[in-house]
């Protein structure tokens, strides 16, 4: 769960959501922001990253949150981020200094978020209480 | 660039320069060709395709219900014969990915509470073993997809982004044409960067096109 200081609310107050900034992101390694990831949906809230995840952070997402599935309890993740396009910088772009490739991405637990709509440039979910 | 995306950076120039070296040694070993996709895209009815056309046996078995498949299996040296040439490959096929398993989606295919709860346990364990096998056991990525349903999902496009990030050859197969509302142009809209083939493995359609573009890429 990210250490917000003294602030605390019940859940039932509503949805808490988590917005991490890439500098925030950019400090920790991969098994911190799986960790950091999984303990907020763990409690039940949104988090939104401002860089996304690499494709082997989320490889190892998948594979964390696998391991966490317990059918009394938590059912798994809901993601949201926009499709990469076809546009995006190579690697030797990377290489060169191209623009980055991370994307916003929405995290948050399987049973509270549903996804309505999901396309190139728009993605559209609805988030319930528990 | 900030530490991650350093990693990440470190991590494609190693998978290059692996694969460059891996084509420039190549020890005529056969490449390992993983196939992936969602639940119930028709992955097993694709192995069990390939493997019952060139050597007779099937892979495993075959059915509606999600996550039928839990374990990765491989088919050996399943030797594909086209224009003169032969391509030896090993299909290995994959548990449907996903990031959620809820053992309730089991009970409503009529399985009683221990058993959805066994299969969902298994399930889990299937997918995060499907993940592992792609970043490390892997050459190359049939990415079977259900035509009939919307391909702009999470697991399609992170699983897509993580094969491109393993610089891994891959060919989109816009599987079960057979069924009405199949609608192959969406998959080729969703992923523009990467060849895609319509077909249906269940009723064979176009399997001649698979077995050319699987010996081109793969071979």
């Amino acid at each position: 769960m990210i250490d917000v200081g003294e602030v605390t609310h019940d859940s039932a107050d509503g949805v808490r959501i988590d917005m991490v900034s890439a500098e925030r992101l950019d400090g920790m390694a991969t098994m911190e922001k799986i960790r950091m990831v999984l303990d907020a949906v763990h409690e039940g809230n949104i988090v939104i990253l401002e860089a996304g995840l690499a494709p082997d952070e989320e490889s190892k997402l998948i594979e964390v949150t696998m391991s966490e599935i317990d059918p009394d309890g938590f059912s798994g993740i809901e993601i949201e981020t926009y499709p990469k396009s076809s546009s995006d910088p190579s690697l030797i772009d990377r290489l060169v200094g191209g623009s980055s490739t991370s994307k916003l991405t929405v995290i948050g637990p399987a049973n509270r978020i549903e996804t309505l709509h999901k396309d190139e440039s728009l993605i559209s979910a609805l988030v319930s209480r528990q | 660039m900030g530490e991650g995306e350093t990693m990440g950076l470190i991590t494609d120039i190693r998978n290059s320069v692996r694969r460059v070296t891996d084509n420039l040694f190549d020890s005529g070993e056969p490449k390992r060709i993983g196939i992936y996709g969602p639940p119930n895209a028709g992955k097993t009815t694709l192995a069990n395709r390939i493997s019952r056309d060139w050597t007779g046996d099937v892979i495993g078995p075959e059915s509606e219900i999600p996550h039928e498949t839990r374990r990765a299996s491989r088919k050996e040296n399943v030797e594909i014969k086209r224009n003169g040439k032969t391509v030896t490959i090993d299909i290995v096929d994959t548990p449907g990915v996903t990031t959620k398993v809820d053992y309730e989606e089991f009970v409503a295919y009529d399985l009683d509470e221990d058993e959805a709860i066994e299969r969902s346990r298994e399930a889990t364990e299937g997918v995060a073993e499907a993940m592992h096998w792609l970043r490390e056991d892997v050459d190359g990525v049939l990415y079977v997809l259900d035509s009939s349903n919307d391909p702009f999902t999470q697991v399609n496009t992170m699983l897509i982004g993580i094969i491109e990030s393993q610089n891994l050859p891959v060919l989109v197969l816009a599987n079960k044409t057979d069924l009405e509302d199949s609608n192959v142009g969406r998959i080729q809209n969703a992923f523009p960067q990467h060849d895609t083939l319509a077909m249906s493995a269940l009723e064979g359609e176009n399997m001649d096109d698979v077995y050319d573009r699987i010996a081109e890429k793969f071979g």
